[in-house]
Formats: C-alpha cells, sequence, structure tokens
C-alpha cells in the first residue's frame, strides 16, 4: 500500500480524505464519504476543494 | 524571448492533474528534469517578448479554448509547445478535423457541415439515417446525438437552435458507422505510433470515460499507416487516433485527439509507457 498524507478534509461532507504521498497540486481526487469530485489546492499542509464542474469545451 | 535563468525548461500545462499528467511529472521527476506546472486558471501571457517562464510547454489543459490560446499566446512569446496551437486548433475542431483528413486523402466517414440547424435537416436527407449530430468542440462522446428518422431529427435541431452560442448553430453531421460499439485507439508520439488498443464498449460511443473497456490490439501496416497519416494531417506530434471499421471492413479515421488521455491505453499495455515517450520527444526539441 502507497503511504497516505493525512489530514486533509472533504469540504462537501468533513470526511477525512487520505491523500496519497505522490499527490500533486491540482490533482482530483474523490472523496471516499460522499463521492465528492475534489482538487488537491495544497499538500502540505493538505487542503481540498471541490473541483469545478466540467465545462463544454472539455476533452482530449 | 528573455528567458529566467532560474527557470524550469520545461513546463506542463494544465488546470487538472490527472493520471495523464501525473505520469508526465512522474517521468520528469524519474530523469531529474525540473518542470514548472502552468495553471491556465491564473495565466496570463502579455504580448511582445517579456515571457520568462519554460521555452517549452507540453499542453495537457483540458478545456480546448483555454489550450488552444494558451498555446497560441505562449508561441506568440517565442515557446515551443507540444502539440502546437494550430495542431490543437484543428484536432480540437471536428469539422476542421474532417477537412484535415479529406484533404490529406484518408478515409473517414461520410460527413456533412450545415450552416444553420434548417440546413442540417435537409444535410440528413442527403446523407441518411441513422446518423450522428456532434458538437464542433467536445469530448468523451458528450452531446453527441444518434438520429434515426427525420423526426428525431428535427426535435434535436430545433433544442440546437434554441442554444445560445452561434457556433452551437454551425452542424456537424456524420453516417453512423455500424460498428461504433468496437473501435481502435492508437497512441502516437513525436510522429509514430507506439501502440494501439480496441475499446468496447456496451453502447454505440466507446469512449473510456464512458465506460468502454481496452484491450491490447496489434499494429498492423494499415493501422500504423492511417494512425500516422492522420496525426500528420492535423500537425499533431502526440495524438489519440481513433479507427473504426467502415461498412467495407476497412479502417477508416473517425478522430483525432491531441490531448490524448491514455490511461485506459496504459492499462492495457505494459511494454509502451506514453509518459516516458512523451518525454523522449520534450527532451528531443531541445529540454535537457
Amino acid at each position: 500500500m502507497q503511504k497516505t498524507i493525512s489530514g486533509a478534509v472533504c469540504p462537501e461532507c468533513d470526511a477525512q480524505v487520505g491523500l496519497d504521498a505522490d499527490a500533486r497540486v491540482s490533482e482530483i481526487v474523490e472523496c471516499v464519504e460522499c463521492r465528492s469530485e475534489l482538487e488537491v489546492k495544497s499538500v502540505e499542509p493538505p487542503l481540498l476543494e471541490l473541483a469545478p464542474e466540467v465545462e463544454e469545451d472539455w476533452g482530449e | 524571448m528573455t528567458m529566467n535563468s532560474d527557470a524550469a525548461a520545461l513546463g506542463i500545462l494544465a488546470s487538472r492533474v490527472r493520471f495523464e499528467e501525473k505520469s508526465i511529472m512522474a517521468a520528469l521527476d524519474r530523469r531529474g528534469i525540473a518542470f514548472e506546472h502552468l495553471d491556465p486558471r491564473t495565466l496570463h501571457i502579455a504580448g511582445g517578448n517579456s515571457w520568462t517562464g519554460p521555452g517549452l510547454v507540453i499542453n495537457r489543459e483540458v478545456g480546448h479554448f483555454r489550450a488552444r490560446y494558451a498555446a497560441s499566446a505562449l508561441e506568440s512569446v517565442g515557446v515551443v509547445v507540444l502539440n502546437s496551437a494550430a495542431a490543437t486548433h484543428v484536432s480540437g475542431d471536428k469539422w476542421l478535423t474532417s477537412a484535415a483528413l479529406l484533404r490529406a486523402g484518408l478515409p473517414t466517414p461520410a460527413t456533412s457541415l450545415a450552416l444553420t440547424p434548417d440546413a442540417a435537416l435537409k444535410a440528413l436527407d442527403e446523407l441518411g439515417y441513422p446518423a450522428v449530430v456532434k458538437p464542433l468542440v467536445g469530448s468523451w462522446g458528450r452531446l453527441v446525438t444518434q438520429v434515426t428518422d427525420r423526426a428525431m431529427a428535427a426535435a434535436v435541431l430545433e433544442h440546437i437552435e434554441a442554444l445560445p452560442s452561434p457556433q452551437s448553430h454551425v452542424v456537424y453531421l456524420q453516417a453512423l458507422v455500424p460498428k461504433a460499439d468496437n473501435d481502435i485507439r492508437v497512441v502516437v508520439v513525436g510522429g509514430e505510433p507506439i501502440g494501439a488498443t480496441r475499446r468496447r464498449g456496451d453502447q454505440w460511443r466507446t469512449n473510456v470515460a464512458r465506460g468502454a473497456v481496452s484491450q491490447v490490439c496489434a499494429l498492423t501496416d494499415e493501422i500504423t499507416d492511417l494512425a500516422a497519416r492522420a496525426a500528420a494531417a492535423v500537425g499533431a506530434d502526440i495524438a489519440g487516433v481513433d479507427l473504426i471499421e467502415d461498412t467495407e471492413g476497412g479502417l477508416t479515421v473517425l478522430e483525432v485527439n491531441d490531448r490524448v488521455e491514455f490511461r485506459g491505453f496504459q492499462g492495457a499495455h505494459s511494454g509502451v509507457d506514453v509518459a516516458e515517450r512523451i518525454v523522449d520527444l520534450a527532451a528531443a526539441r531541445g529540454v535537457r
């Protein structure tokens, strides 16, 4: 198992969200409790925000 | 261009760090190549030559318009962008891609561009049903609509007419390819096809974003040739080319994606590392 960074809190439901040790800023993670899509705003200290909604022109 | 000697030589342009961006960043870390993460949400580029950021940028921005304009602005101050702004402009637009494929003499499904929803109904009479109505810009099969008859098409086009953006009223129409639940994704890096996957879905759209499953597909001469030529047709150094079987059993080019998502591909392939190949390409273009 990969080591995780603890201390991040879901801004939607207050659940603790563990981040992978190699987490990066702007990475998208999912809250295990409420399934919200969250964006990593900071790794140290771990800070999460609700991820932006998908826009019409998003894609590959 | 004025370069800051302390600045990283390479930038990753991305507002959303997904599997792909993280893989590229990890590959750069493994090689000890310093990079700067450029977030388009906070990026502004002054015209002229005052840029002090990276000299080469890998464009991984998820939003087409941000990707296209960021690439153009970066190129205007002397930055090399992978892919180029011109490639993003063409491959991010379904009609421009079709036009480029046709110009290059590549097989692609029968396609029509209608300049108004009214004209689209007439175009569909000629194209025949079932057909597919697609937005010019967008991905993941979003808002792609299969129309099976004229009444359904009229209803869909009425909704399109009600959309606020003038660009939405330009309608891209394509004949439905019979085996649309089964396509081939070819990843091209540096103009070279590096592998392919066959994607099977339980829907008529085979986007991995819609749950399609990827399995390794052998790179035949036909697949290699078509994918390389399709990427070249839109000017993309890095591309995800989607191929599909046409009614005669030959392959036809459906799409070329310039900011290719390769999670499904990478999950199927153990012998090819897409992120490493992208970093190889960046290194070959001058980043040490």
